[in-house]
């Protein structure tokens, strides 16, 4: 298979999240809810505009809350959302969302989760085309042909050997195939995969991710990838997306983020990847911090190298950081990036300030994962 | 003198269809100061083994071989010295920080309760020893009177970690102490383990199916496959050149970002692992394997020596040593 090209993908907007935001209430006691308290709101997608191509497998990565999944599950109209647009083909949803979810089907993290136990395999594939009353296929295929095509697609052959089973009669890896067998079965032209191998043995990983490709291939399908791992956006994205605290910090083609990142904390991603460079490169102290307080500024600056260390005082972008919230801006073409050092600098300068921030920082000592701690307590609360 | 060795290990789970051999016949050395790294996919048969070093395995389990602790035999221990010898001979650091510390009982408390009860301490003495370990693995002391669930992620992993220090230990067995992890906690909680290694000149048994992980971590790798080591050497070398097509799979499973090869190719094994009931004849991988021939379905590969410090099972890899052999002579 050809390496997919670096550059920008070609294809025609598929779909476009515009402007999302999603907010999760925290619950409040009796009393305190009587007294007209509320909850604290937690900011879990703030502000996310994406847009996918035609044919491109896009990875969506970040931290645990991050927001990435919660994006996911917004784009699958799993998720109530606050605010913002979500268009496909350039309309935006319909209230009734049936005929799109026919063309959009997710794939979840957790195959064991995600399967009924006790539907055989046959009725777990056979499920969708019911919800959706297709009881033919384009040609007039019967269901029975349908199912065995969707199974065989998702290399599961041959198919009619599986019709009887269970779940719990296949491995982890025949399972997630199960899974993404139930997702073509309505022959989608987009699929949304919440963290596909996670649950995977090591040695399984690639066989699903070949499988992925292969589809993309012979399908034309269009794939969005939400994971954390970004060796896996290395072998199968075109794009990648880098999400923080709710927003996407850089985005653009994936060798262009993952060989010369435009974000501090896409590299600080990078630099914990295992075995990119021992465990003397720098690693970021301390969690992502909470939704519910997002930072002034840049939502990254608490955390990140180069202010951390000086480097942004230094250059005289400071002020910047710690005060001007920013949002992605196109430093080089199709590669967005939000982040003062980037925008003011430009990129080279930008990539060797984070390097040499990297470097300032890189032997600290283990502190405290502390967010509750002194993380917090300098960041004002949120403007609700 | 080795801390810990197994001597042709047997491990035979008894279930209601009868024996499953879960390990069969498997050697293996930690010598003082070295981190052994264990690494293949679920159901090989690693974690058996470290539940084997204390003897965790349900009474029906037929464990056979030697396990020598420090020089002791763990098989044959009485009920007492065992219950003596776990902590304080060899801890163990579980996968899942979450649900394997007491919910209704302080971090703190709970640490301390592995210093009183193997009589290292007294109550005053335990909790300054308590403050004292928290610091270590980077905790403020004040965190003793946390609940768990007021710690994140990372943090239970780290009070984990300082329980298995807690009676001073000869040898720490971490069975997938971060895959429970996100990324970023994951490498600074592999940071802490790797830094109280070297301080503490630890002996450690670090058990996971990411070998890029293990190869940061590890002196030694071994990879196991349907209960048996088939492949050892240097962490660097086993996962940089595998000799066994097996290992080759696990690390081609963990690309390095900005390798080509990579790029567009994800790169797998095919197949499942095999039941550990109905294990393939001859080597057991090669239903799976890339380069099998004929003779791999009839011979089983010992393991054979494959380089310095090296030894793989794999017949391809007898088959290079009689050529060199043969030029040499």
């Amino acid at each position: 298979m050809p390496a997919p090209e670096t550059g920008l993908p070609k294809g025609a907007p598929i779909l476009e999240v515009e402007d999302l935001h999603v907010t999760f209430r925290g619950r409040v006691g009796l009393i305190a809810g009587l007294r007209g308290q509320k909850g604290t709101r937690s900011r879990a997608v703030d502000g996310v505009d994406l847009l996918v191509r035609k044919g491109e497998v896009l990875a969506i990565a970040g931290e645990s809350g991050c927001g990435k999944t919660t994006t996911a599950r917004a784009i699958m109209g799993l998720q109530e959302v606050e605010s913002g647009t979500i268009k496909y083909e350039g309309k935006p949803l319909p209230r009734n969302l049936k005929p799109y979810l026919r063309k959009v089907q997710m794939v979840f993290q957790d195959p064991t989760g995600t399967l009924n136990p006790r539907q055989t395999i046959y009725e777990i594939i056979a499920e969708g085309l019911r919800i959706h009353g297709i009881d033919r296929g384009p040609d007039g295929e019967p269901e029975e042909q349908l199912v065995a095509r969707a199974l065989s697609r998702a290399g599961l052959r041959p198919p009619d050997r599986f019709f009887l089973r269970y779940p719990h009669e296949l491995s982890g890896g025949q399972r997630q195939r199960v899974v993404i067998g139930g997702a073509l079965v309505l022959e989608p032209e987009v699929i949304v995969a919440d963290e596909p191998v996670s649950n995977l043995d090591a040695s399984v990983r690639g066989e699903i991710l070949q499988l992925l490709m292969k589809l993309r291939e012979d399908l034309d399908l269009t794939i969005v990838i939400v994971t954390h791992d970004l060796g896996l956006a290395w072998t199968v994205a075109d794009r990648v997306a880098v999400m923080y605290l709710g927003r996407i910090v850089e985005i653009g083609p994936a060798e262009e983020v993952l060989l010369r990142p435009l974000h501090p904390y896409t590299k600080a991603l990078l630099d914990v990847v295992p075995e990119a460079g021992g465990l003397d490169r720098p690693i970021l102290t301390g969690e992502p911090p909470d939704p519910t307080k997002i930072p002034p500024g840049c939502r990254f600056h608490p955390r990140c190298p180069v202010v951390v260390s000086g480097k942004a005082a230094e250059l005289g972008i400071e002020a910047a950081c710690k005060g001007e919230d920013l949002a992605l801006e196109e430093i080089q073409p199709g590669h967005f990036s939000a982040c003062h050092a980037s925008r003011q600098l430009g990129a080279e300068a930008a990539a060797a300030a984070i390097a040499a921030a990297g470097a300032a920082v890189a032997p600290e000592p283990v502190a405290e994962d502390g967010r509750t701690d002194d993380a917090a307590s300098d960041e004002p609360p949120d403007g609700t | 003198m080795s801390v810990l060795s197994l001597k042709d290990v047997h491990i035979t789970y008894h279930t209601a269809s009868g024996g499953v051999p879960a390990v069969r016949g498997v050697n293996l050395e930690v010598a003082k100061g070295e981190v052994l790294g264990l690494a293949g996919e679920s159901g090989c048969g690693k974690s058996t083994i470290a539940a084997a070093i204390l003897r965790l395995l349900p009474g029906t389990t037929k464990v056979e071989g030697s396990i020598t602790l420090d020089g002791e035999d763990v098989l044959a221990m009485k009920p007492g010295r065992l219950r003596a010898v776990r902590w304080t001979g060899a801890s163990i650091v579980f996968q899942g920080a979450m649900h394997a510390l007491n919910p209704v009982q302080r971090v703190g408390d709970q640490i301390g309760e592995a210093i009183t009860v193997h009589n290292q301490a007294g109550e005053r003495e335990a909790r300054v020893r308590v403050g004292a370990l928290l610091e270590q693995v980077g905790l403020p002391t004040r965190r003793a009177m946390d609940f768990p669930h007021e710690l994140s992620g990372g943090q239970k992993q780290r009070v984990m970690i300082a329980m298995a220090l807690a009676c001073n230990p000869s040898l720490v067995i971490a069975d997938e102490p971060t895959t429970a992890l996100d990324v970023m906690v994951q490498a600074q909680v592999l940071r802490l383990m790797k830094e109280l290694q070297r301080d503490l000149g630890l002996s450690m048994v670090f058990i996971t199916h990411d070998l890029s992980v293990l190869v940061e971590t590890s002196d030694r790798l071994a990879i196991m496959y349907a209960g048996k080591v088939v492949e050892e050497g240097s962490a660097a070398t086993v996962f940089h050149d595998p000799k066994h097509p097996y290992t080759a799979a696990l690390a081609a499973a963990f690309p390095e970002i900005g390798d080509r090869r990579f790029r567009g190719n994800p790169t797998g094994l095919g197949g499942d692992p095999p039941d550990p009931q109905e294990i393939p004849s001859g080597c057991p991988f090669h239903p799976r394997c890339s380069v099998a021939f004929a003779d791999c379905e009839r011979t089983v590969p010992e393991l054979f020596p494959a380089g310095e410090g090296r030894r793989a099972a794999c017949l391809l890899v007898e088959g290079a040593k009689t050529v060199a052999t043969g030029v040499s002579e």
